[in-house]
Order: structure tokens, then sequence, then C-alpha cells
């Protein structure tokens, strides 16, 4: 598998605080890749510093390369708004658009750069809430708020508004630590069937999740990327002490 | 038994300060109940059909109305919002959603001390600005110190609210590939509505019932104008010229202005209620 991403000596900051530390990292393409580790490690961060978002953080800057199919995201002359288009992001606590339907929040992204009419957002709209697998959940009322939706169907709108975007990558960001086991498992679910498409960076508290789905994982530990390697061979045969510690539960 | 005693104090110290505390709401609750009755008792007999409807009649000739001073009032209002409202809506975008560092407190600080302003500060400042320079009253220059004084009303009142949008719907729309401009247009503005209608509501209604910068800048006017260029009649001034006038019916007639004056400002403050009411519930539904 060819790298997606290759992530290299990157370093960021908030302020005079270091939160990330010389990272190098390469994603494989139509993977999952996990982000594991203690909270406070760096590893929103760390995704958010892929697509450009950590900079919207007032006082927070980065150093280093993001190399996207042989591209920087931070070369001169990058446009950081065009750069979010092929990375979508899904966030901790599902935020769908309250001003917005369900039809509405899945093309969100697109008719908020172009117009469509009322013809391609049902289409688009329906393919997309078909990949994020709400589709046979929502089909019968697309007109009703976003924010009316449970908090799982929430997050998969928002899932279903990243894709519409037509990303190469998606990034999430805990996208399933406020959700209840049954939305975990659908996400889980929808996640490795999304791989087949998009290359997935995954930030994950629960440990089961990142064994569950991903190929390969990575573990941060204060800002430093500690181990990284194939999901198997971290949970079952880490190098690192520190690794190991995580994962028996010692400490985090 | 001396915890005991203890307790029962503070409990009737507690009892008897909620109870003065409830004296002192109801006192100014009924101050306001006083004024409202006060003024329709005084000001029912004098409001008809000819009062929306006609003008005013000269001293000693019965009947008439001030319907010049209605429509004049809703004119030099409106012109001062159509002044205030975009000027003030940008900066409150600004403030909120770019503004860091020295300008933007600078501007922050200035528009809390345009807020305490006196009204009629708002009305020399336009009378020197508009009034010197056309050499006439007008109620363009009447506008110009009603928007001085709705501006930082606006500033302040949008700022809050844009700042009441939640950060991550801004991130929401940046991870979407959306430039923050139109993130600003189409996600903040739009989730602010609500509340900005409703701002804009609260100070249309404030800057509704001045009097004293229109003294000396829209001045008054006993026939029909729809020049702003031209004095205009507003009922703020109309009920101050009448009331001071010592003839009876022109008293009777300040209090009936009194009386509509009371009653568009109520209808505003509660169509703002109203409308932020069934927004809040459109959004939860």
């Amino acid at each position: 598998m060819a790298d997606k991403i290759a992530v290299e000596g990157l370093n960021a900051w908030f302020g005079k605080t270091q939160a990330l530390h010389e990272i190098n990292m390469a994603v494989p393409e139509n993977s999952i890749t996990a982000i594991i580790g203690p909270s406070g490690c760096g590893k929103s961060t760390f995704i958010r510093c892929i697509n450009r978002m950590h900079e919207e953080i007032r006082g927070a800057y980065s150093s280093g390369r993001v190399i996207l199919d042989g591209e920087d995201v931070y070369g001169s002359g990058v446009d950081p708004v065009l750069i979010r288009r092929r990375l979508g992001m899904v966030f901790q606590k599902p935020n769908p658009f309250p001003t917005m339907s369900i039809k509405e929040n899945a093309v969100a992204g697109i008719i908020l750069n172009k117009r469509l009419n009322r013809h391609e957002i049902e289409e688009t709209a329906e393919k997309y809430l078909r990949r994020a697998a709400l589709w046979d959940e929502v089909k019968d009322q697309l007109n009703k708020p976003g924010i009316s939706l449970s908090g799982g169907q929430q997050q998969r709108l928002c899932i279903a508004r990243a894709l519409a975007v037509e990303p190469e990558v998606l990034l999430a960001d805990e996208p399933a630590s406020a959700l209840d086991p049954i939305s975990t498992a659908k996400i889980e679910d929808l996640f490795t069937d999304l791989k087949e498409r998009y290359t997935i960076v995954v930030v994950t508290h629960n440990m089961q999740q990142a064994a569950r789905i991903s190929d390969r994982t990575a573990f941060f530990l204060s800002g430093r990327l500690i181990e990284y390697g194939t999901t198997d061979k971290i949970f079952t045969n880490p190098s690192d002490k520190r690794t190991e510690d995580y994962i028996t539960g010692r400490f985090g | 038994m001396k915890t005991d005693f203890r307790y029962m104090r503070r409990k009737v110290f507690g009892t008897t300060m909620l109870g003065l505390s409830l004296l002192a709401a109801l006192a100014a609750v009924s101050m306001l109940f006083w004024i409202l009755g006060y003024t329709f008792i005084k000001g029912v007999s004098a409001v008809n059909f000819d009062f929306f409807t006609k003008l005013p009649t000269p001293v000693g000739v019965p009947g008439g109305g001030l319907a010049n001073s209605i429509v004049g009032s809703i004119i030099v209002v409106g012109m001062a919002a159509l002044m205030a409202i975009p000027v003030g809506m940008a900066t409150a975008i600004y403030l909120s959603e770019y503004g860091r560092g020295f300008f933007a407190s600078t501007v922050r600080f200035v528009s809390d001390v345009l807020a305490g302003v006196p009204a009629i500060v708002a009305g020399i400042v336009a009378y020197a600005l508009v009034v010197t320079r056309m050499h006439r009253f007008s109620a363009f220059s009447g506008s110009v110190s009603l928007a001085l004084l709705m501006l930082p009303i606006i500033i302040r009142s949008s700022e809050e609210i844009f700042r009441t949008v939640p950060d991550t719907l801004r991130e929401a729309s940046f991870a979407l590939g959306v430039p923050k401009w139109k993130t600003i247009l189409s996600i903040v503005l739009k989730t602010a509505s609500g509340g900005l209608v409703t701002g804009t509501i609260l100070a249309i209604a404030r800057v509704g019932g001045e009097a004293a910068p229109l003294l000396f800048t829209s001045f008054s006017n006993s026939f029909w104008n729809f020049n702003p260029g031209q004095p205009m009649a507003t009922l703020p001034v109309d009920l101050f010229n009448y009331s001071i006038s010592p003839y009876q019916d022109w008293q009777q007639k300040a209090w009936a202005a009194a009386l509509v004056l009371v009653g568009m400002v109520l209808i505003l403050n509660i169509s703002a209620r109203l409308y932020l009411a069934r927004k809040g519930f459109k959004r939860n539904g």
C-alpha cells in the first residue's frame, strides 16, 4: 500500500507550550490508523495539524511537513481552505448546523461553496446519507432539523457531511466517545466499510476500539510518538515498555 | 441548643431579607404599572380614529390628530435604523470574529463610552454635523442623532449574540473547506439571526421614544412632510411641545401622544420577545 500521508518532523505549539515534538509517521492509503494515548498527549493536535485546523486556534502554530500525495500541505501558496476539502474531519461532539435540515446538513459542505438545484441536493444528500449508513433511518424526515436526531445519528450525519465534500482522507477526533455502545458499533462498522474508498485516521480513547477497527496504531505520550506499527504488533507485542504499560492499563 | 438558636436566627434573617427584596421588586414593577395606567387613563379619551388620521388643528379648533408625527416618527426612526444596523452589525462581526488586540479593545471601549453619551449630546453632534451645514432642521439630521444612539446598543448586543454561536460550528464549517467569510455569512449570521433581530428591535424601541436629540434636529412640523431634507414632526417632540403648552386641548393631545408612544414601544418589545420565543421553539422542534 502506498503512503497517503507522510508526516515529517512535525512540531506544534499553543503559544509557548509545545504540544507535539518531532513527529514522523506515514499513513498508508485505504487503511484505518488509530491514534491512542492518554488525555493531553497531543492526539487531537496531531490530526488537527494534518488538515491545518490547528492554526485556527489563536496563538497556535506548527512546523514541519505534512505530505499529502507528494504535496506539502504546509507548502507556500497552499490554501488551507482547499486542503481541508481533501481532508475531511469528524469531531468528538456531533456538530450539525442547527439552522439546517438533515438534508441540508448532509450537503452543507457543497452548498456553502457552490449552488446546487433542488434535484442535485436531493440526489447528493441521498448518496452520502447512504454512504454514512444513515439513509434508512432518516429518509422520511429529511426536512427536519439536523439537531432533532439522536447523538449517534447526528454523528453519522456529520460523517455524511464530511464525505459529501469528496475528501480523500477522513480524520476523526474521538468520533464515538460521546455515544452509547450501539451507536459506537455503528460508527465502527461504518469506518470499516469506508476504508475501501478513504484513508482514515481516528483518534480514540478506547483501546478496544483501536484494536477492533484499525490496521495500524500509533501510541502518543506527552506530545511524542512513542511507537507506531501494525495494530496486531502494538497490542500483542509492543517493543516499548511505555506502550505496554499503557495497553495493559498500568497508567493513563 | 446554641446551634439551634443560630439556625433560627439565620432562618429569620433569611426570610426577612427575602420579604424585603420582594417588596423592592414589587415597588419597581408597580411604578411601571402606575405609569402605564396613568398614561392610559389620561390619554385614552383623546385617542380616536382622528388622532391617527388627521393633521393637528390650530389652538382652539377642536378635533384633529397627530397622524403626521406618527408617520414622522416611523420615518425618522426607520432611517436611523437603516444607518445604524449595517454599520453596527459589521462592527459586531469584526469584534467577535476578527478583532483582537489593541484596535479591537479600543473599538469596544469607544462603543461603551458612546452608549453612555446622553441623548441630548447626540443631538448636538447631529446639529453641528448636519443642521449647521444644511442650514435648516431636517428629518435626516434627526435620524443621524438617533443612529448615533442606536449604534453602540446594536454593536454590543450583536457582539454578545455572535459570541453565543458555538465555536464547534465555525470549526465544522472550516473543516468542510468553507472560507472564513462564507462561514460568517452562512453559519454564524444565520445561527445568530434570532438574537440579532431581537437585539435590533430592542435598540429601535430604545431610541423610538427619544425627544431631546430631535428637538433641534428634526424639529417639528404641523403639516405632512415626507422629505427627509425638511423638518419633520415626531411623536416625542410633539409630546414635549404640547405638554408645555398652556392650552388644555393640546395637553390632552400630549397625553394621547404619550399613550401611543408607549404603546408602540410596548408592541416592539413584545414582538421581539415573541420572535425569539418562536425562533427558539423552532430550533428545538
